[in-house]
């Protein structure tokens, strides 16, 4: 089933079927940017999953996904349009004899020598799209003003040529890791969505529909120790795909329990860091080989 | 818009709810209140939760405002559902067999319906309490005095934080507090009830605006505030001055650029020239009388060593001594916190800062080092406990380095009173600030940046 999400339900049920569960607030909201045509703001930690989020939904509404992936230095050349000026050069060129100035010009600044780059791609497609502007919070302030007539009125200028205007509405979704404060104006036009990690039970729930086959103890034990692991004070706490990657590694593996030594031998999996793996090992290593995870199984 | 946001009289609510917003610092505007309504007309009004996560991401923009949403939006509903009753004259059938319950099977109904979390039965149980709670007299008057007396009263208690030991009479800790809210709800609902009139809503106290937080988390804002004072660093413009000649020509653009002309380069573009890595020099006070704000200084501290490779830091009672190792080789705060406690060797005899000896030796360990691209950012109270402040060769450090700045934990009223000569050194410094929470640590980042822009 493809097209829009008809309701709240709708929408969580239909991502669901495309592998990601969502909370209440992600459904909402992506729900509402169908309806009311808005862009939406993702924020939250790294490892969330706010970039599935929008491949999620391209997934589950059938419409291609357009990336822009940021970073310092992004500018228009590369994220909104460019004169193809090869091209250009090679006409003027073949022109040059016959031709007077007035025509040259005319014929060079057509869309024939654009080249489109993902937002002007994403505006002008005949088919909806998903835009994904991923990690805006690495680009600068200058990006930001230039992303505001995109998003609130869905066209860009082109000084040469005119105003392009979507013919079809993408659906928007920014993500940002909070590593600075966005403009009042960007955010303005935004729907605004707090990712956080998942409680227990859902990130169980998570890791239960990307490894099926894991026994259901052993994933509870895993995802409750995620959980302790992200409660330290790391360089990179453990995402949600790195329990999913833990959890099939222990299937490979075929872990029957997860004892200090397996999670010592796999525990580089879920945590990148030299420090932090020593870290890992000192304070949930040790509980685990006291059986302390076990108890507080049976008493939540 | 009004006709169409469903039933009338939504939408002057909706307005109310937005005044109130605003009042605690939530920039609500126009358009977004337009969104909300909006929002409103494409969800259901049955579910409570759709209708606030759908006021949520229309109207507050940030964790911290999602926060105070939440707080008002319980507050908002709850006294429009009671403003709403005492026009109509509506009153509730107080429940009266008070005298008749048994205080101990109430304590431990109480407790397991906190230990499950039921909404529904822990308003109900706290109308019961309140009831029990009534016969030993009708209370102080003051409610938030009540909520802890019926507290007491049933025994109830946190857990210990940490969990290593489950305490067979503890319940968790947010539960508790849910049920004190459902308490406080019935209370100040009798309350209206008696009075037949609102209580003026009060602004929200710093307690509740906070979101909930741990060290941890303290830390890591440090560390995000930091990320940024690094790239306000690493941009400062001085890396245009008078280098044109060694400058790259960018033959696309240039070409590009030529296009204007009927492809003839008429302007070179050139590339842009990479800052060059700051160079910082730390220096942190770590004697008793900043005792409070060292923690905060040595978590900038350990902030900073994870984001400047470029970075010498120094800690300072009445000798100096460089910590760079330190912080380069342990990576958990505590640990470089304990090691700097012991071994740092910069206490004397007094334990009394000496900031003139301390301008000494700094010079005298760097004075080869230092050089324009260099900054200098000292953390202190600048109180010399009467001791020489050698202010002239606090100045030939900052002569020798390109920038200069002082964060001082102290308001700047007490500057300059008693011991502190902050006057002495405030004029050799770029900029002097007062700092000694994140929030002001990303003020003194955006002054940077504005420095920056003036220069």
């Amino acid at each position: 089933m493809t097209g829009e999400f008809e309701t709240i339900q709708d929408a969580r049920s239909r991502l669901a079927n495309v592998g990601y569960l969502a909370g209440e607030s992600a459904a909402l909201v992506t729900y509402l940017a169908g309806k009311l045509g808005k862009p939406v703001l993702v924020e939250g930690p790294a490892g969330v999953g706010k970039t599935e989020l929008a491949k999620a939904v391209s997934r589950a509404t059938g419409r291609s996904l357009i990336r822009l992936q940021c970073y310092e230095g992004l500018d228009e050349a590369k994220a909104l349009y460019e004169w193809n000026y090869r091209k250009q050069l090679l006409r003027i060129q073949t022109e040059a004899a016959g031709a007077g100035w007035q025509d040259v010009r005319d014929d060079i600044f057509g869309e024939e020598f654009l080249l489109s780059r993902p937002l002007l791609t994403a505006i002008s497609t005949d088919m909806p799209v998903v835009l994904l502007i991923d990690e805006i919070d690495k680009t600068d302030q200058e990006f930001e003003a230039m992303l505001l007539e995109v998003l609130s009125d869905f066209q860009i200028s082109i000084p040469e040529l005119g105003v392009v205007e979507a013919r079809t509405r993408p659906l928007v979704l920014l993500t940002s890791n909070n590593s600075r404060e966005l403009t009042e104006a960007l955010k303005r036009r935004c729907l605004y969505l707090w990712l956080d990690y998942p409680s227990v039970d859902r990130e169980l729930e998570i890791v239960h529909l990307h490894a099926p086959e894991l026994d259901e103890q052993i994933a509870r034990k895993l995802v409750e120790i995620v959980h302790m692991v992200r409660a330290l004070d790391l360089k990179k706490p453990p995402s949600i795909a790195e329990s999913i990657d833990w959890a099939r590694a222990l299937l490979l593996l075929g872990a029957e329990d997860v004892d200090q030594g397996v999670l010592e031998r796999t525990m580089s999996i879920i945590v990148k860091h030299r420090t932090d793996l020593d870290l890992v090992a000192e304070r949930v290593g040790v509980k685990l080989g006291d059986g302390l995870i076990g108890q507080q199984r049976q008493a939540g | 818009m009004p006709e169409a946001s469903g039933p009338a009289g939504m939408a002057p609510r909706l307005l109310e709810f937005a005044d109130e917003l605003r009042r605690e610092g939530v920039a609500v505007g126009t358009s977004e209140l337009l969104d909300a309504i909006h929002a409103l007309d494409a969800v259901s009004w049955t579910s409570r939760e759709d209708f606030q996560e759908s006021l949520a991401a229309t109207l507050a923009k940030s964790q911290e405002d999602r926060h105070v949403l939440d707080v008002l939006f319980d507050r908002f509903f709850f006294r429009a559902v009671e403003r709403e009753a005492v026009e109509r004259g509506l009153t509730e059938t107080r429940f009266r067999g008070g005298a008749d319950l048994d205080l101990d099977a109430l304590r431990d109904r109480i407790r397991e319906a906190i230990r499950a979390g039921s909404d529904g039965e822990m308003r109900d149980l706290a109308r019961l309490a309140i009831a029990a709670f009534g016969r030993q007299g009708e209370g102080s008057g003051v409610i938030g005095v009540d909520v802890q007396r019926i507290r007491r009263t049933l025994g109830l208690k946190a857990e210990k934080s940490g969990g290593e030991m489950l305490d067979p009479d503890g319940v968790p800790r947010e539960r508790l507090q849910e049920f004190e809210q459902h308490v406080r709800r019935e209370l100040e609902r009798q309350m209206i009830e008696r009075t037949q009139s609102l209580p003026p809503a009060k602004p929200l106290r710093e307690f509740d605006r906070a979101l909930p937080s741990n060290p941890a988390q303290d830390l890591s804002q440090v560390h995000r505030v930091v990320a940024q004072l690094k790239k306000r660093l690493a941009s400062h413009g001085r890396e245009h001055r008078g280098r044109r000649r060694s400058w790259q020509v960018d033959v696309r653009r240039t070409m590009r650029a030529s296009l204007q002309t009927g492809g003839v380069p008429l302007e070179l573009k050139y590339r842009p020239k990479r800052p060059r890595r700051p160079e910082l020099y730390v220096l942190c006070d770590v004697s008793t009388s900043v005792t409070s704000a060292s923690v905060f200084f040595l978590s900038v501290l350990h902030a900073l060593h994870d984001q400047f490779r470029k970075l010498r830091s120094f800690v300072f009672v009445e000798r100096i001594s460089e910590v760079t190792d330190v912080f380069e080789r342990e990576r958990s705060f505590e640990a470089v916190s304990r090691r700097i406690a012991t071994d740092a060797g910069v206490a004397d005899v007094s334990g009394y800062t000496d900031y003139g000896r301390v301008w000494l030796e700094f010079l005298d360990k760097v004075v080869d080092d230092l050089d324009p691209r260099s900054t200098v950012i000292v953390l202190g109270d600048a109180r010399t406990n009467g001791r020489e402040p050698h202010a002239q060769v606090f100045g030939r450090v900052a002569q020798g380095a390109g920038r200069t700045f002082w964060i001082n934990p102290e308001p700047r009223l007490y500057w300059n009173y008693g011991d502190s000569v902050m006057a002495a050194y405030e004029p050799h410094c770029d900029g002097v600030f007062e700092c000694w929470t994140t929030k002001q640590l990303e003020g003194f980042v955006n002054a940077i940046a504005e420095l920056r822009t003036a220069a």
